[in-house]
């Protein structure tokens, strides 16, 4: 069993819901030798019905407390850009496909998928290019994430500010 | 008559004037005051919506237990952020004494996706739900890490520390989303907060003022 988790955040994406369950998108992954599909579809009007991808057995919620165990299951992780499911999905070391979403203000969220694939932890596409990179991605490229070291604030502050 | 309206005049120049030499005054001394030497340091702590609250709580969980008592202020319509803060704090209280927090609310400053224009009005109702809340916590640290709602809130504190109530420091962490260009919450604050941080290297230089000690979270 290889499982695909798509995760959209608190946010709601609706193209990539659209798009990851497209004819195209499903066979490319089938073609992978994914078998199952998870979708976390946050605030979308899109839900689709689990009956709807011929090929992998789909499982489709809206929010649950933590993903952290569907991410530990997932062989491979596609999420929006969004800060927080990318730190998640790197911090379990699983590789991550990142969908930027082109509509949104001022797409601030590429800056950190653009600079994330310069160091080769992850790949980021758009939703129109997305069945292409599924077909063409090689993930044994993308390198271990180290997280960041927040003690280095704490230490910091606690200087600045007299504590120690 | 014209005497009356000159003389007020005056009056409302000179306080205008004294207002702005007090913000210069009061923002320009921010490394000199260390409230850690009194004992604990009680923190407001801004939740901004998804990441931002994942990034925040992070910070957070790096803090020694003198970060005390914890104030968190959230956006009214947040939903998921309250349940990340509580499920955190228990946590913390396995191993630390008992917490010692708070949770607050106030209107959101400005939804994803808002006009800039009506922003303007809901800041401005968001800053006037700060300033009571600002003057009953009276933090010694504001901390936060770019959402709208910290605009306002980091704008009381500021107001507290010119009126000489209490000089609240300001302490703001760019989220790591940000690796060329600041937010707009970032922009305003890089010249308002006592320290700012920013994760990535291509914005410690555009913004001199701003510490680089690598990816916080």
């Amino acid at each position: 069993m290889k499982t695909v988790f798509v995760t959209v955040g608190t946010t709601s994406f609706d193209d990539l819901i659209v798009t990851v369950t497209s004819n195209e998108c499903v066979k490319a992954l089938i073609d992978r030798g994914y078998t199952d599909l998870v979708l976390q579809v946050g605030r979308g009007s899109v839900v689709p019905d689990p009956e709807i991808c011929s090929g992998l057995t789909l499982q489709v919620f809206r929010f649950k407390d933590s993903i952290s165990e569907d991410i530990r299951q997932a062989d491979l992780i596609i999420s929006h850009a969004g800060a927080g499911s990318c730190l998640e999905a790197l911090g379990a070391n699983k590789p991550l496909l990142v969908v930027v979403n082109d509509k949104l203000m001022d797409n601030h969220q590429l800056e950190l998928a653009k600079q994330l694939q310069a160091d080769s932890h992850l790949i980021y596409c758009t939703c129109s290019t997305l069945s292409q990179t599924l077909k063409d991605m090689d993930l044994s490229l993308l390198t271990t994430y180290t997280p960041g070291e927040p003690q280095n604030f704490a230490y910091f502050l606690d200087k600045a500010i007299g504590l120690v | 008559m014209g005497l009356l309206c000159g003389a007020l005049c005056g009056v409302i120049v000179t306080l205008v004037t004294v207002f702005i030499l007090r913000i210069f005054v009061t923002l320009r001394h921010g490394s000199k005051h260390k409230p850690g030497k009194k004992g604990p340091v009680s923190v407001l702590v801004v939740a901004g919506s998804g990441g931002h609250t994942t990034e925040i709580i992070r910070l957070m969980g790096a803090l020694s237990p003198f970060y005390k008592p914890r104030h968190y202020v959230l956006a009214d319509t947040d939903k998921m952020s309250e349940e990340k803060i509580r499920a955190f704090e228990a946590e913390r209280e396995k191993t630390c004494s008992a917490s010692q927090f708070t949770l607050h609310r106030i209107p959101r400053s400005r939804e994803v996706r808002q006009s800039w224009s009506s922003s303007v009005l809901t800041s401005l109702s968001a800053l006037v739900s700060s300033i009571p809340l600002l003057f009953r916590l009276q933090p010694d640290v504001v901390l936060c890490n770019g959402p709208g709602t910290c605009v306002p809130l980091c704008a009381a504190g500021i107001l507290l520390g010119v009126l000489g109530v209490k000089r609240v420091l300001i302490v703001f962490v760019e989220s790591i989303c940000r690796v060329e260009t600041l937010s707009l919450s970032g922009k305003i604050l890089y010249y308002f907060a006592d320290y700012f941080f920013v994760q990535w290297v291509p914005l410690k230089d555009k913004y001199p003022k701003a510490i680089y000690l690598g990816r916080l979270v």
